[in-house]
């Protein structure tokens, strides 16, 4: 507020003082920067065969599960890292990273009394007290602590609809055969240079599984956060709704401040049979790094998602606040006839963030029909690109797609880029394509001061305005969540 | 209530107000009027605060405090409304988040409560059916997609709903057919009060048909030039503005005889 009343006694500054404003809108220092003091157990960085050999072990798992670890492994080596996308860092070496890390403590938990108050406590700062999700708000948590998950609630009210959700761990001992089935059916080991790293070392994750003709009654929640310094993050992640069943699945992630860049390459696996339904919801908040570009996530997701039954639907919805590079196109393969994807996604990126993201999605089933909105939104120095594919094969007959592409742009040193790619093999197929890129502007922002409104909220009130589309698909305690986001992402005053 | 005095301002440098006075009192309604390029839009942004005008010497008064001291929000707080000459579009926000967010944030600044949810809907169907304004309007984004005439309408709206003390009419009457010339007038109309100020800032006579004004000034190159009564209006109607500019020569011609 100071800074705007300054700026009115001195009006001979007016164009330098408002890009001032926007700055300090802009620059906002990261709320969810504490570690949490516990006692972890970590691997000894470097990533040989031992070291995958050791992680199996360390979570008991079956041969067959190892060998598929290794398999991956072998692969990665022979592979290069991907070099197309619109981001620039140095390069990575994955031999300074240690591949695990654990907090310590009792093996099993039956409650969430025997969590460590420590932990407890994060998910608190974090906004995410487990106990009163619990009572209050009727969202299951899977909360994943760097890569053990280390607490689990209401399996038993899941259990009675023969629902499954536990940490992909658990899944691996339980229920083999399942994980046997799908694991790797959607982004197989070979897939990228990071898939195929998360397959080898994947730490943890969730593993959900909704019988058919189940709703899953409550939405289901993932927290992951990043603790332990250099420690990359792998987490892997597997959903199948047999025939006639809907889940909503919600992810939101953070990360503690750290000065080095840590890695996360998770992977995201979807299925849908027979006139089945997944939504899934992401608020990334990981840390950005600081004002001057130092630090920060790099976060090289792939999510991919089958539509293999007839008249089934996938919709991925995303808000991504944080990261210092984002990498990550959560897409659809639409297989079965009639079947649906969506894609709906904010990018924010602001000091010096970078974010390469959109989607692809993939008709080969005949009338199937793709949806995507995405919105960029670039302030700082920061650079936000939008990648998309859009692939109709020969036998998608009648398949139809929209996209809607919009960028803004927040002062004039920050960067805005589309690369949409279109690939039409079936000529009954139906393609539209808009995009639009504007200026968050004075005019604008001076309109709602003449009514009253403040800087701060008039640039909140354009943004939430902006995103207003993809806000809409979230579930309703998440879009609260995702607008305080924006709204802490790109102000610097706001408490 | 609103006191200008001495008022230079310049835009992109250019200096576009050479020295305004201006004494404006509760209950008035005053009509600035002028040719294209006089002064006039700039005038309305430099009381409200844009910062694209620069100020470079001269004061304000509103109801006793220093206006040029107040951002631009503190302004509208205080009860200052600009009826936009060009409204903006703000995509994504409805009419009544809108209007909702900027009426708490007035009632919060003057410390009364925040309006229910109930109250607010009822205050906002009220003003609708005054202005003869349809509902729909009130769910749509603000001004996107609006014709010109919806957009003048809209903001007459805000004007009643936000009930300022001093409201400032720039070029309301612009791109308007005469129904909607009629629709905003009634709103102006409807909202003048013995305790509120009007300042209609215009082009042309025929809104000043509607809007019958206490004082009108003349306003060429900067300054005010002439002012009178309604009838001052309608002499200029006849005679067109280059019979005041002659006229300014004269005074002008005078003003140097008189320092020689």
């Amino acid at each position: 507020m100071n800074e705007i009343k300054e700026k009115e006694t001195k009006p001979t500054e007016e164009i330098s003082d408002d890009m001032k404003v926007l700055d300090d809108l802009t620059s906002s220092e990261y709320k969810w920067g504490f570690v949490t003091e516990i006692e972890s157990e970590t691997a000894a960085k470097g990533l040989n065969e031992d070291v995958i050999r050791m992680i199996s072990e360390k979570k008991n798992e079956p041969d067959w599960m190892t060998e598929w670890r290794l398999k991956a492994f072998r692969y990665w080596q022979k592979m290069e890292e991907p070099k197309w996308a619109n981001v620039h860092y140095s390069k990575i070496d994955f031999q300074d990273i240690s591949y695990y890390s654990a907090p310590k403590q009792k093996p099993k938990l039956s409650s969430l009394d025997e969590v460590d108050p420590e932990l407890l406590k994060t998910f608190e700062k974090l906004g995410i007290p487990l106990e009163e999700q619990k009572l209050l708000s009727g969202v299951a948590v899977d909360a994943v602590f760097d890569s053990v998950s280390v607490a689990t609630t209401f399996k038993e009210t899941l259990k009675e609809k023969g629902i499954i959700f536990s940490s992909i761990s658990e899944a691996v001992q339980e229920h083999p055969e399942l994980i046997k089935k799908y694991l790797g059916s959607v982004v197989p080991y070979t897939d990228n240079f990071y898939a195929s790293l998360n397959a080898a070392v994947f730490s943890d994750g969730s593993f959900v599984y909704i019988p058919k003709g189940v709703r899953c009654p409550m939405e289901l929640s993932t927290y992951f956060r990043i603790n332990s310094q250099e420690t990359g993050q792998f987490e892997r992640t597997l959903i199948v709704a047999e025939e006639g069943a809907y889940v909503s699945y919600l992810e939101g992630c953070t990360a503690p401040i750290r000065d080095n860049n840590q890695l996360h390459a998770a992977v995201v696996e979807l299925i849908v049979l027979d006139n089945a339904e997944i939504k899934y919801s992401t608020v990334q908040n990981w840390y950005p790094g600081n004002k001057e570009g130092l630090g920060g996530i790099y976060n090289f997701v792939t999510k991919r998602g089958a539509c293999r039954g007839k008249n089934s639907k996938i919709s991925w919805t995303q808000v991504e606040t944080g990261s210092a590079i984002t990498w990550k196109y959560p897409s659809c393969i639409l297989q079965g006839d009639n079947s649906v994807g969506e894609f709906y996604s904010v990018a924010v990126t602001n000091n010096f963030q970078q974010a390469d993201t959109g989607t692809k999605m993939i008709h080969i089933g005949k009338n199937t029909k793709s949806t995507i909105v995405s919105k960029g939104i670039s302030a700082g120095r920061s650079n936000n690109s939008y990648r998309g594919l859009v692939k109709i094969g020969k036998n998608a007959d009648g398949a139809r797609n929209y996209t809607q592409c919009d960028s803004m742009l927040m002062g004039d040193k920050c960067g805005a880029h589309t690369f949409p790619y279109i690939e039409v093999e079936n000529n009954s197929a139906k393609v539209e394509h808009e995009a639009t890129t504007s200026k968050i502007g004075e005019d604008q922002i001076f309109y709602l001061n003449q009514r009253g409104i403040s800087a701060e909220d008039a640039v909140n009130m354009i943004v939430n305005g902006f995103c207003k589309e993809v806000f809409k698909e979230l579930p309703m305690e998440f879009a609260v969540e995702a607008q305080k986001l924006l709204a802490v992402s790109l102000e610097g005053s706001v408490g | 209530m609103l006191s200008i005095k001495n008022l230079y301002a310049n835009v992109e440098g250019k200096e576009i107000l050479k020295g305004i006075d201006l004494e404006i009192k509760t209950g008035e309604v005053h009509a600035v009027m002028g040719p294209n390029g006089s002064g006039k839009s700039t005038l309305a942004n430099v009381l409200t605060g844009n910062k694209s005008y620069e100020i470079t010497s001269g004061e304000v008064w509103f109801e006793g405090k220093n206006l040029l001291e107040m951002d631009p929000e503190t302004r509208a707080r205080e009860g200052m409304f600009l009826a936009f000459q060009y409204p903006i579009e703000i995509p994504g926000i409805s009419n009544a988040t809108f209007l909702k967010t900027a009426l708490n944030e007035i009632r919060k600044y003057k410390g009364e409560p925040e309006l229910t949810p109930k109250e607010f809907l009822d205050l906002i169907k009220e003003k609708a059916k005054v202005l003869g304004l349809d509902e729909s309007l009130i769910s749509r984004a603000v001004n996107v997609g609006f014709s010109g005439g919806e957009k003048k309408r809209n903001e007459i709206f805000q004007m009643l709903m936000l009930e300022p003390k001093f409201a400032l009419l720039d070029e309301t009457d612009s791109g308007l057919d005469i129904d909607a010339l009629r629709i905003v007038s009634n709103g102006v109309n409807i909202f003048r009060k013995s305790d509120n100020a009007v300042l209609v800032v215009t082009h042309y006579q025929r809104l000043l048909d509607y809007i019958i004004p206490d004082f009108v000034h003349v306003l060429s190159k900067g300054r005010i030039i002439k002012s009178g009564g309604k009838e001052l209006a309608l002499e200029l109607e006849e005679k067109g503005y280059d019979w005041i500019k002659e006229e300014e020569v004269d005074t002008s011609t005078k003003l140097e005889a008189e320092k020689v």
